[in-house]
């Protein structure tokens, strides 16, 4: 791993994102205006709001940099430039980890706003602290990060990337308990949803909104999105060979 | 010193069942311009893939500034410009080289490479704007930061006016004038005339390895373009 590799790729795909501003605006003014929508929704029930806005806060990050990083590497497969890099003196890992924290920046931005209009005028109470919120929702933009750099490994045509949203974010999304308590669902689901990783990110924000006490289980849940985290980075440097056709 | 560039010995590519390079021999010398000739599909790019060592089920013995090609040593000593600009469209000129010496350690070059591409009249000029001439000398630009020992070109002057195509080749000379070794693909038979040697690819097979007046002097002909005609239309050697 090259300090240097990897920061000077956060660099330059921080450039290419800082050139489309329309990109940027989308990013970070589409999760707060869900946020007030959601609120305004649950005018007369604010105690619905309290439940799912903050695993709210988590799936938006997830969803948005999920997408925005899968068609970004898979413009890096398709332009030649992945075959530029990879014939040059650059580790895999240095170009992903470099995309990562890219990404990782955008969200810390993106949650961080996300999370003070929630948290402040639009009135989410919230039973633990604050900053525990926006570091569950931090790590959700990576893991939605981590694992749009993988699947884009799985997409020929941005067609095809814009797909997988449906495709596996949504059936994390009906299966993460938000929707419908886990208890409550056929057994097969709920095994389905053990191995989804967004279930431990909504379980783990729920549990912050909850309570103020850092629970095992909470702990288990930030282990579970660093853990996938590492592995779908780690899962998709081995989508890169060095040779290929 | 190893004398030769690259040495190849029962070169074999293998792709989707079938053989695309079948048994190739032979070297190119260091310091040379060695001109990769020959009708599309014929194997150029994957003999140039292969060099690089980004081909996949390249076997035979093939032997590149001496080591196995594909060794990640070899990556900060080949610059490899692909046959479509290999470049970031949503970036200027500047920022696209920035990155790429980053990643050498050439950050102080860049200014003198878009000098020698003559591209610094647009360095802050965002790629994706810029014509495909412009763009392909952003591509090549790339290659040239690393001061790379064995330069491999993809069709470098493809759709370029003749203007470019000189500049571009003057450029070539120079590189190889000053120790570069340069391995040019082209389907341009006037530029066969500014190479040392010339390989000339047909169906996976060399059919010629030779200099342009050994090729003019087998074939009975007087240019590189009949010379050309005469092998990868005529029977195999």
């Amino acid at each position: 791993m090259s300090a240097r590799a990897t920061l000077a790729t956060a660099r330059r795909v921080g450039l290419q994102l800082r050139g489309d501003r329309r990109t940027v605006a989308l990013l970070f003014v589409v999760p707060v205006a869900l946020l007030v929508l959601l609120r305004y929704v649950f005018n007369d029930a604010p105690a619905t709001f309290d439940r799912i806005g903050g695993p709210l806060l988590a799936l938006f990050p997830f969803t948005t940099m999920f997408l925005v990083t899968s068609v970004a590497m898979l413009r890096e497969r398709t332009s030649g430039t992945l075959e530029r890099l990879l014939s040059m003196p650059i580790g895999k890992g240095d170009l992903l980890t470099g995309y990562a924290l890219a990404f990782g920046i955008v969200a810390v931005v993106q949650t961080g706003l996300a999370s003070a209009l929630a948290l402040g005028p639009l009135g989410l109470d919230v039973a633990g602290s604050a900053s525990l919120v926006v570091l569950l929702a931090v790590l959700n933009a990576l893991l939605g990060t981590a694992l749009g750099l993988l699947l884009s490994a799985f997409a020929r045509t941005e067609f095809q990337a814009v797909q997988f949203l449906p495709a596996v974010v949504l059936p994390q999304a009906l299966l993460c308990g938000l929707f419908a308590p886990r208890a409550a669902m056929a057994v097969p689901l709920r095994w389905l949803s053990d191995v989804f990783p967004l279930t431990y990110a909504v379980d783990g924000m729920q549990r912050v909104a909850a309570s103020p006490d850092v629970s095992s289980r909470l702990l288990l849940d930030v282990g579970v999105i660093v853990g996938c985290v590492l592995l779908f980075v780690a899962l998709g440097a081995a989508t890169l060979p060095r040779r290929s056709r | 010193m190893v004398s030769y560039a690259v040495e190849a010995v029962g070169l074999r590519v293998r792709r989707g069942g079938g053989d695309v390079l079948h048994g190739l021999d032979f070297t190119v010398t260091r310091g040379s311009v060695t001109g990769l000739l020959g009708p599309s599909g014929g194997g150029k790019t994957t003999l140039m893939r292969a060099v690089v060592g980004v081909q996949k089920g390249v076997r035979g013995h093939l032997t590149v500034l001496g080591e196995r090609a594909g060794s990640p040593s070899l990556r900060a000593r080949i610059g490899y410009v692909t046959q479509s600009p290999a470049v970031y469209a949503d970036l200027s000129v500047r920022a696209n080289l920035d990155y790429f010496a980053a990643l050498l350690g050439a950050g102080a070059r860049v200014n003198s490479v878009l000098r020698d591409v003559a591209l610094h009249d647009v360095a802050d000029q965002v790629v994706g704007s810029l014509s495909g001439g412009q763009r392909a000398r952003v591509s090549l630009a790339a290659a040239l930061l690393g001061c790379p020992d064995l330069l491999v070109l993809d069709e470098p002057t493809v759709g370029l006016d003749p203007v470019l195509r000189r500049d571009l080749w003057a450029i070539f000379g120079d590189l190889a004038a000053t120790g570069t070794t340069l391995l040019v693909s082209s389907h341009v038979m006037d530029e066969a005339v500014r190479c040392d040697r010339l390989l000339l690819l047909r169906d996976g097979r060399l059919v010629a390895d030779d200099t342009l007046n050994g090729l003019l002097v087998r074939t009975g002909t007087s240019d590189a373009e009949a010379a050309f005609l005469a092998l990868a239309e005529g029977p195999c050697s």
